[in-house]
């Protein structure tokens, strides 16, 4: 069996990129997010998105977890025995994760101090473990590493959207704690808009609802109900 | 005994690992459509998370640490390490289970397997690492984790199970309105925050 895989593959180019693949990318993007459709992958990442500088870091740390895990399942699927399939993911899916916490924690300390365990749970984040088993244990290598790329993307979309929304209402500010922090709204001369001296702005707040755990839920609730408004054939019937 | 209450009633209420973390986001959207199913994995998750805590401060102390048999810094393994020990309890509690109980096992049913992808479970022992907890702080801790997920998802399986009568919006019919509710629990489990478990364990004021 393994045998007449590998020849078959040889015969078609590794690498290409054709229309399936294209599919592969968009379809996360929007018909089949990770998030607001699968509902997988919700559990580590809504505590990141305070503020968009750790929602972007966490959302680079998926997708490289995500396409490496899908390839290097994909390139083991025929030798993996079924019973064992899980641990061997999970055990791959570590290695990556332990990659990624060690990368991090040399490169830029502060933000792994802020990710703590968040970047650890990327282990159990459902939608790794959902997408080795529902496509890269069944597909070629090429295609699986789009797959988890393009599912990371879909994640890391959702991310951001509520990263920016929770950070510009909360916190008046945007890419805190990176080098391009820009300052929005706020109550002093380091604003672009300057809601003291500004008379238009006098009333202007931050709404401390936005910094609560609690806003990434509603904010998601949201952005489901649009997207559900657009398009109905994902509404739930029951 | 006052601090393990302490840490009990904190992991519980105060910083309900569902409600305040958001961990355990997708066994707990996934499986809340009824109270029944919904009280069997919150029993499940109390057993497990109430067993492995106390097994990977055992592996994290004796074996990983610094100061551990092997005399050298074994941290980086510590993914790979609690991940598998997780993985080998659920399925030994599930044969246990099998085994002892089949009334339970057949109420338990899928929901077993599907702890050990749970991010509370992970995520506990995670904490336990970053807070540095000792043996009976983390035993407080994985008990009271546990019954924290139990509660949040017995509440919102309740909620869910009544709001079917009423007239939401069909596109933010099930999912979208799930995750209105568990802000607006979220923000009701806040509210718990004022109480300091120090002063209740002591049975003073």
């Amino acid at each position: 069996m393994a045998e007449i895989t590998t020849e078959k593959e040889k015969k078609e180019p590794i690498i290409e990129f054709g229309k399936t693949e294209r599919k592969l990318i968009a379809d996360p993007l929007n018909d089949n997010n990770p998030i607001t459709v699968q509902v997988l992958g919700i559990c580590s990442a809504l505590a990141v998105t305070s503020l968009v500088y750790p929602s972007v870091v966490m959302s680079v740390a998926v997708i490289f977890v995500l396409g490496f895990s899908s390839l290097f399942t994909s390139l083991l699927r025929s030798y993996i025995p079924k019973q064992v399939r899980m641990i061997v993911q999970l055990v791959i899916i570590a290695s990556l994760v332990t990659v990624v916490e060690l990368t991090l924690k040399s490169v830029n300390y502060p933000i792994y101090k802020q990710l703590s365990v968040y970047i650890g749970l990327i282990i159990t984040n459902c939608i790794v473990m959902g997408r080795l088993e529902a496509f890269a244990m069944a597909n070629k290598p090429w295609r699986s590493f789009l797959d988890g790329i393009g599912n990371g993307l879909g994640y890391g979309a959702i991310l951001i959207a509520v990263g920016t929304i929770r950070e510009v209402f909360g916190k008046g500010s945007l890419f805190a704690g990176s080098p391009i922090e820009l300052k929005i709204i706020g109550p002093s001369t380091d604003y672009w808009i300057d809601t003291v001296n500004n008379g238009w702005f006098s009333w202007y707040a931050n709404n401390n609802l936005m910094v609560l755990p609690a806003a990434a839920m509603f904010i998601i609730g949201i952005l489901i109900w649009i997207q559900r408004s657009y398009n109905t054939k994902l509404v739930d019937v029951s | 005994m006052g601090e393990f209450i302490n840490i009990f009633i904190r992991a519980a209420f105060i910083e309900n690992m569902v409600l305040a973390y958001f961990l355990g986001m997708c066994s707990y959207l996934a499986v809340s459509k009824t109270v029944n199913t919904a009280f069997g994995l919150g029993l499940a998750v109390i057993f497990v998370l109430g067993i492995t805590m106390p097994i990977n401060w055992v592996i994290q102390t004796f074996l990983l640490s610094e100061s551990g048999i092997f005399g050298i810094d074994l941290t980086f393994l510590r993914f790979i390490i609690f991940i598998a020990v997780i993985a080998s309890m659920v399925q030994l509690v599930e044969m246990v289970v099998e085994k002892v109980s089949p009334a339970l096992y057949a109420a338990l049913g899928i929901f077993l397997p599907l702890i050990t992808v749970n991010c509370a479970i992970l995520g506990g022992s995670l904490f336990m690492v970053s807070r540095e907890y000792n043996f009976g702080e983390s035993v407080a801790f994985g008990l009271g984790g546990g019954f924290g997920f139990f509660l949040a998802i017995i509440a919102i399986a309740a909620i869910r199970e009544k709001i079917r009568y009423s007239n939401v919006p069909p596109a933010l019919r099930g999912l979208g309105m799930a995750f209105i509710i568990t802000g607006l629990m979220g923000i009701a489990f806040m509210s718990l925050m004022g109480i300091d478990p120090a002063a209740l364990a002591s049975g003073g004021n």
